[in-house]
């Protein structure tokens, strides 16, 4: 492997990262606040189907990420009615939004298959993007990879420094405690799952604007998912939500670039590898269970009562 | 007994009545025809074509047929419904357009057996049951020769679906082609085990391109390697339909086919009477297979020497499998002057020489 190649790899695995590593952060906040919304795959196709609508209609890219975003919370406002309005179960919730939300993006983007799109540009950043080998594979990206690295930065702070993070965390350990402490969580719950829509929505609009600038049926295939083994992955660690993605990332180039150098791996099992770093990932987390019950948020996925 | 002879007798008898009608109503009033389609019509590569290939048939044959379609059914259990649901309405022939789509195809024809159906790249057939496919590999050999004039690097990368023998005939073909006109030129090929998954396409090229292809071609269903190759500088052929409005600069040609003139001929011998459960391969020479139009920038000689292979394909004076042909490990697998048999390129499960890598079994 010369060093061309390495950069170009790393390239590719930044970009092919990013939809996860923006899904996987709205998940990880939802999730913190003690709500599981397995509607990922869900939100991030309407996400990527009114992004290029609105794009393609409009002509404006910025514009298409906005409605892409703004279709991800519409989602996620119907998840939040019934999951936490209705307190129905989050999981069958979930995964009725994932469904719907699959055949919703194919109506209403029949109109719009196979039509072409000049998608988001890189943006070279002066003086950065000349450095070598870091240069081009982090400063020579499009803005949208810029800007899924700083709401991780903004996620990591907020977290780590400031009061609201830490309620959004009390929420999602102990609701009880903290309703008698006079926490709204209700209403960080429905900002966490509104959050976690935008971001969705944010990711799906990234591969139908800028990684592909296409819109296909289902096109997501599966990314949503493997946004939400990340969070398990990531063990609800921001900054190992960025490795994990990273990793995702990477393992899903080198299946291609391997078969390329004429290494004779089956492909197949190439392509299950970030499937089985999770599994061994979520193997070593559950050996011990203390461990476990320090990472998950203790609340995750039960419906808040504010009477018990 | 007795009873039971007669029964079947009166069936019989009404069976036949009821055709000699339907008969004499066929030959006054129009023909229903239905397909069955296995993505969206607007997906821009395989039902985008066959819809397009409907369309061809109602214009030509005008108020004589009438044609519906059922878009994205999946193959299965579902698609027995959808057919079986067709043949109800009284369509009188029945595309089915998809592989998955075999035995549901030959299930209903049983209980159908005045309806004609065809089912398109399948290989079981009866009474009532013909199957149809289109040689792409031709027009992969074509642009091979277009692709072995215009490399610099003498890589071309090839991203493939699944390593099923229409895909590895689509290969061999380009790679003899591209040895043709350039001998010195590889082709790299990575699998991405889908159909139609555009993010993965894309990834796949972009992997391909930095490993110095200079070319890429693709055997799946979405214009993303297009993309990819018209963003990275690079050159590309498209698949299915003409994809050069992704990469107006990169998009030298492609493979397409076209079913216009094959769906036009079986509705005609459906309406005079003829039709009979065949098994048609067609290539260039039926018109099934064309070739997208060729880019500006590809020069004029070698224009003229692909649209001369072509011509030849047609009139059948240039086989592409026939031998000498070396397989990959430098052995002769086809001796020369020895052409071969459509089995044998239907269950094609070898490379030529140039393509590296090895073919997943």
């Amino acid at each position: 492997m010369d060093i061309e190649l390495i950069t170009n790899v790393l390239f590719a695995m930044v970009r092919s990262g990013t939809p996860l590593l923006l899904v996987a952060l709205g998940e990880v906040v939802c999730e913190k606040s003690g709500v599981l919304n397995l509607g990922q795959e869900g939100m991030m196709l309407m996400g990527a189907v009114t992004g290029f609508i609105v794009s393609f209609s409009t002509g404006n890219l910025a514009l298409g990420v906005i409605a892409g975003m703004a279709a991800g919370i519409a989602m996620s406002v119907l998840f939040g009615a019934l999951a936490l309005g209705l307190r129905a179960n989050q999981v069958a919730t979930g995964l009725a939004l994932t469904i719907f939300g699959a055949g919703l993006s194919a109506f209403v983007g029949t109109a719009y298959v196979g039509k072409p799109l000049t998608g988001i540009e890189a943006l070279h950043i002066p003086l950065l993007a000349d450095i070598p080998v870091l240069g081009p594979v982090l400063f020579q990206q499009d803005p949208l990879v810029y800007i899924a690295l700083m709401i991780l930065a903004a996620v990591w702070l907020f977290f780590r420094f400031s009061r609201p993070g830490l309620m959004v965390k009390a929420i999602g350990e102990n609701p009880e405690s903290a309703t008698a402490l006079g926490l709204p969580v209700l209403t960080v719950r429905w900002l966490a799952v509104m959050f976690g829509g935008a971001m969705a929505g944010l990711g799906g609009a990234y591969l139908s604007l800028a990684y592909t600038p296409l819109w296909a049926e289902g096109m997501t295939a599966g990314r949503g998912w493997i946004a939400l083994s990340l969070v398990v992955f990531a063990s609800w660690r921001i900054g190992r939500v960025l490795l994990g993605a990273w990793l995702f990332g990477l393992a899903s180039i080198m299946h291609l670039v391997l078969q390329g150098m004429g290494w004779s791996i089956s492909s197949n099992l190439l392509a299950t590898l970030p499937y089985l770093a999770t599994i061994v990932v979520l193997v070593i987390l559950s050996s011990n269970a203390s461990r476990i019950r320090m990472m998950a948020p203790v609340s995750l996925g039960k419906p808040f009562h504010p009477s018990t | 007994m007795k009873t039971l002879i007669k029964k079947v007798a009166t069936a019989a008898l009404s069976a036949a009545l009821a055709a000699s009608i339907s008969v004499t109503a066929q030959a006054e009033e129009k023909i229903k025809v239905g397909f069955v389609y296995v993505g969206p019509v607007g997906d821009a590569g395989w039902t985008y074509g066959h819809d397009e290939g409907r369309k061809e048939m109602l214009h030509k044959l005008g108020d004589k047929v009438e044609a519906t379609y059922v878009e994205s059914v999946p193959e299965g259990a579902d698609a027995e419904r959808v057919i079986r649901k067709l043949a109800q309405q009284g369509h009188d022939l029945i595309f089915t357009t998809s592989f998955g789509y075999m035995n549901p195809t030959l299930k209903v024809a049983k209980q159908f057996p005045k309806v004609k159906f065809n089912h398109a790249t399948g290989y079981k057939r009866s009474k009532n049951v013909g199957t149809y496919a289109a040689r792409f590999y031709e027009g992969r050999y074509v642009t091979g020769l277009i692709a072995g004039e215009m490399t610099k690097s003498n890589v071309i990368g090839y991203v493939g679906s699944f390593p099923i023998p229409e895909v590895v005939q689509g290969i061999n073909a380009f790679t003899l082609g591209l040895r043709e006109t350039n001998p010195d030129a590889v082709v790299k090929v990575v699998w991405i085990n889908s159909w139609y998954d555009p993010a993965k396409e894309r990834e796949a090229a972009e992997a391909l391109i930095a490993q110095g292809a200079d070319i890429i071609n693709q055997h799946t269903d979405s214009p993303a390697p297009v993309q990819a190759a018209q963003d990275k500088g690079v050159l590309a052929f498209g698949y299915d339909t003409d994809m050069s409005r992704f990469g107006p600069d990169a998009h030298l040609s492609g493979s397409l086919v076209h079913w216009g003139d094959y769906y036009t001929d079986v509705a005609e011998s459906v309406l005079n009477d003829s039709w009979t459960a065949k098994d048609i391969w067609g290539g260039i020479d039926s018109g099934m297979v064309k070739m997208a139009p060729y880019n500006k920038k590809i020069p004029a000689d070698v224009v003229t020497a692909a649209e001369k292979a072509r011509a030849d394909i047609a009139t059948g004076s240039l086989t592409i499998f026939e031998g000498p042909i070396t397989a990959q490990d430098g052995s002769v697998k086809v001796a020369g002057g020895v052409k071969l048999t459509d089995g044998e390129i239907l269950s094609m499960n070898w490379y030529v020489e140039g393509v590296e890598g090895e073919l997943p079994q």
